[in-house]
């Protein structure tokens, strides 16, 4: 086992981790922060983020309007002080990125330009054409190398955090070349994981998006907080999951039914219009735009394919020019990926596990409960997404929460030295473990590829757009069954060198945590708020639920949930209203 | 799931460094599907067959650039590959050319990532702007001036396709140098004449010839071969002018 030292440790290269390490590195130069990640930095998921990132910019918006947009959004279940300094400090994030080198697309006199997007009244998201994330991405990658005083563990797979004394001091990774086991020491540790939209079949989200940076901290004893809300996208590509941009409607895309209604006039989100109206229609926000879809599947109206249901994306009025110019990408992966060409014939939509609003419960500045613990980016809650996000305010989360997570830890860490006794202890038991139930054959006859697929099946049947306490049990009871059965998980690979079977075996095991957060927080939330229908409790219930799920991992494994009301500043409660 | 109409054969390099000393190439019946991509046929063999069997994917859309592999012959991104474009009988799978090879199709790219830091590429300014006096004007045209340069994934499939990287590790290669001039052209970025110091002082660049399998290999059409060929031009101006009496400095 190797031993190493840092102040501050940030586990994961995207977006938010990136942005932390710079933070660190430009406001504490004197500090010693790390970057590790299971995969290089430019390929983590934030390259994905298609359509755009908001901040207020231009004349004719305000921050209090980003806020009520977004707090609306969100069904009242943001935290108004978090969302209030989110707005406020998401302009200069951005400038910044474009001091950077972000390529933004321009107005014809150079200024930035925005876009209207998904459930916002006013136009003020930025966009690099339609692959906002992979510029922004590459970006903070390529600025991050000019610091010498960022470190990277590349490839490195965190299998466990270490806390003695009630203090997160580093964790326990392996070295995926080798499969050494390193165990470094940290003054901080920042998670910037990502989501778990692996724990659903079907999603937009890449291979590695398995929820590790919230199973280690739900395991370390850091709550987890709404994680019964998931974001349905409501255009995914049947099949493969591969997202269409909310951006291919903001540009003035429609969805038709098999009809070739726009079946949304149908929803209470406002009357067709051939030109885009916001918050109206196709710019509505995501939650409400996936249970249109479901609804007008039960009423018989889309179309049966060969990977379930879907309706039609028409962007085909918008014409050549405006497509390859604004959504180019669109046209790309229709093309590569579907042999449709989008210039001339209709996109098979239907909706896809996209986001999780919930995640590590932090403060305003990234912090967890547990001391020397931070989170940002998706792998947080902090919350300003509440119960449905926004398109286009989690690459900004990243920035603005991965810029304050990283300030925060930077002067929570102090010097860092070597790693204590108890900590090697905890590190050397790490690596038993791993070794042990791993690679040395032990296991029984069951296969990882057969638990992810039933855990799938559950998640999908009972956590997806409506949802209902007979099946949220039924799958609490699946869910425990998969975690009995885990240890039977037997490895075909028993070897040191880029073990990909035991990294997936890892990742099962935190994604069956997750899952069980996830059932047991929607079990308990008897309300319908935002992306999280009951169909056996309908309507909203400010007066039970207007507060925080945090899900605890007990002794035992199960999750309890315990509630945080939620904070109010100057938005009281109120309906959402969309087109009209 | 529609029916499966009928199987394929993957002839897979392995090599796993515990046991063998030598690669050696493993066969696996899949099923053929009509919308598989090799990718999907290598998940197949890992969930199913052999969960041994190792390589990287992520995104499975083209765009996070980890899937790149040798698909009969040519440097290809598996996610983008599909079976059904391939010719008929098996379809080989191997890692990626000119790289070593750390573990059946992974392989190891520490040699560009050191490359990669060495273009610096990131804005280099003599003056900073604070950011209270707004964001650099820039134009569509000068965005267009080098975006197409910025469109670069690093998936290293224009190093796979370079013979003069297979011949000559140390030269910097397509990707590094696109990813300079990305910077260079960038109407922000003041550093130019420092990467074309750190460019000059390797000479794989001029061993370029011009072959263009870079820019045939990339799945993102960024044009390496485009941007050496500018760089080439702008070195030699830059080498013709300080000959001149009133050269440059």
């Amino acid at each position: 086992m190797d031993l190493f030292s840092c102040d501050v440790l940030v586990v994961g290269g995207g977006g938010a981790g990136l942005r932390a390490a710079i933070a660190v590195a430009e406001s504490h130069p004197r500090l010693r922060v790390a970057v590790i990640s299971k995969v290089y930095p430019m390929r983590s998921h934030t390259v994905s983020a298609e359509g755009g990132a908001a901040a207020v910019i231009k004349a004719g918006d305000s921050q209090d309007a980003h806020a009520y947009d977004t707090i609306s959004g969100g069904d009242w279940l943001c935290d108004q002080d978090a969302v209030e300094a989110f707005v406020r400090e998401a302009p200069e994030e951005m400038l910044r990125l474009e001091h950077w080198g972000c390529p933004w697309s321009r107005e014809p006199d150079g200024h930035v330009a925005v876009r209207p997007f998904g459930g916002m009244k006013v136009e003020r998201t930025w966009f690099a054409a339609d692959k906002t994330g992979f510029h922004m991405l590459h970006t903070l990658f390529q600025t991050s190398l000019k610091y010498d005083a960022i470190q990277r563990y590349d490839e490195c797979f965190v299998t466990r955090l270490l806390v003695d004394e009630g203090r997160c001091q580093g964790l326990v990774a392996i070295e995926l070349a080798t499969g050494k086991v390193l165990a470094i020491a940290a003054g901080a540790v920042i998670l910037c994981t990502g989501g778990c939209g692996k724990v659903f079949p079907f999603t937009t989200n890449a291979n590695i998006k398995n929820g590790d940076g919230m199973a280690l901290a739900y395991r370390a004893g850091a709550p987890l907080k709404d994680m019964e809300f998931v974001q349905y996208h409501p255009t995914g590509l049947p099949f493969t999951g591969i997202l269409i941009t909310e951006a291919a409607r903001s540009e003035g895309g429609w969805l038709l039914n098999k009809d070739g209604y726009r079946y949304l006039q149908d929803y209470d989100l406002g009357k067709p219009e051939p030109r885009p109206v916001l918050r109206s229609m196709e710019l509505g926000p995501r939650d409400r735009l996936s249970q249109a879809f479901v609804k007008e599947q039960e009423k018989g109206r889309t179309i049966e394919g060969p990977y379930g249901h879907y309706v039609h994306l028409d962007v085909r009025h918008l014409g050549e020019k405006l497509i390859d110019r604004k959504i180019p990408f669109v046209r790309e992966l229709c093309l590569k990926y579907m042999n449709i060409d989008p210039v001339k014939e209709m996109i098979p939509v239907r909706p896809v596990v996209h986001y999780m609003m919930g995640g590590i419960s932090t403060d305003i500045d990234g912090a967890t409960p547990l001391a020397g613990l931070y989170a940002a980016g998706e792998a947080a809650c902090v919350s300003i997404n509440g119960a449905n996000r926004l398109g286009s305010n989690s690459l900004t989360e990243c920035l603005v929460f991965g810029a304050r997570a990283g300030q925060a830890a930077a002067e929570g860490a102090g010097q860092r030295g070597e790693p204590s006794p108890a900590l090697v202890a905890q590190a050397q038991d790490e690596q038993r473990r791993i070794e042990e139930r791993f690679l040395h054959g032990t296991g029984g006859a069951e296969k990882i590829a057969t638990l992810r697929a039933e855990m799938h099946q559950t998640m999908e049947a009972s956590a997806g757009i409506y949802r209902t306490e007979s099946t949220l049990k039924e799958a609490a009871g699946t869910l425990e069954g998969l975690q009995e059965r885990l240890p039977d998980v037997a490895l075909d690979d028993h070897s040191h060198t880029f073990n990909t079977e035991l990294t997936a075996a890892l990742e099962l095991s935190y994604m069956l945590d997750l899952a069980q957060a996830i059932v047991q927080s929607a079990l308990e939330r008897r309300e319908s708020r935002g992306s999280h229908q009951r169909t056996d409790h309908p309507g909203r219930d400010d007066g039970a639920f207007l507060k925080h799920s945090l899900a605890y991992r007990s002794a035992d494994g199960r999750p309890r949930v315990e509630y945080l009301p939620v904070k109010i500043t100057r938005w009281p409660p109120g309906q959402r209203v969309y087109g009209r | 799931m529609p029916p499966t109409v009928t199987t394929v054969t993957l002839d897979v390099a392995r090599y796993r460094p515990e046991q063998e000393s030598e690669p050696t190439v493993q066969s696996y019946e899949v099923p053929f599907r009509k919308d598989w991509v090799v990718l999907d046929a290598l998940n197949y063999v890992k969930d199913q067959l052999d969960g041994s069997l190792s390589f990287r994917w992520s995104c499975r859309m083209g765009v996070c650039g980890s899937c790149g592999m040798t698909v009969n012959g040519q440097p290809r991104l598996t996610c983008a590959a599909f079976l059904s474009a391939e010719p008929s009988g098996p379809i080989r799978v191997e890692p990626l050319r000119y790289f070593p090879v750390v573990r059946d199709l992974v392989v190891d790219i520490t040699d560009f990532m050191r490359k990669l830091k060495k273009v610096k590429p990131w804005i280099v300014r003599n003056e900073e702007k604070p950011l209270a006096e707004g964001e650099y004007r820039q134009t569509p045209d000068q965005l267009d001036a080098y975006k197409q340069f910025s469109m670069c994934i690093n998936c290293l499939l224009c190093y796979s396709a370079c013979p003069i990287y297979g011949l000559e590790p140390s030269f910097i290669g397509p990707a590094a140098i696109a990813l300079a001039q990305r910077y260079n052209m960038d109407s922000r970025d003041e550093g130019a004449r420092e990467r074309l110091q750190i460019l000059s002082e390797h000479d794989g660049m001029w061993q370029c010839t011009f072959v263009g399998e870079c820019t045939k290999a990339c799945p993102k059409h960024v044009d390496p071969a485009g941007a050496i060929q500018q760089y080439k031009l702008t070195s030699a101006a830059h080498w013709f002018k300080t000959l001149l009496p009133w050269g440059m400095k």
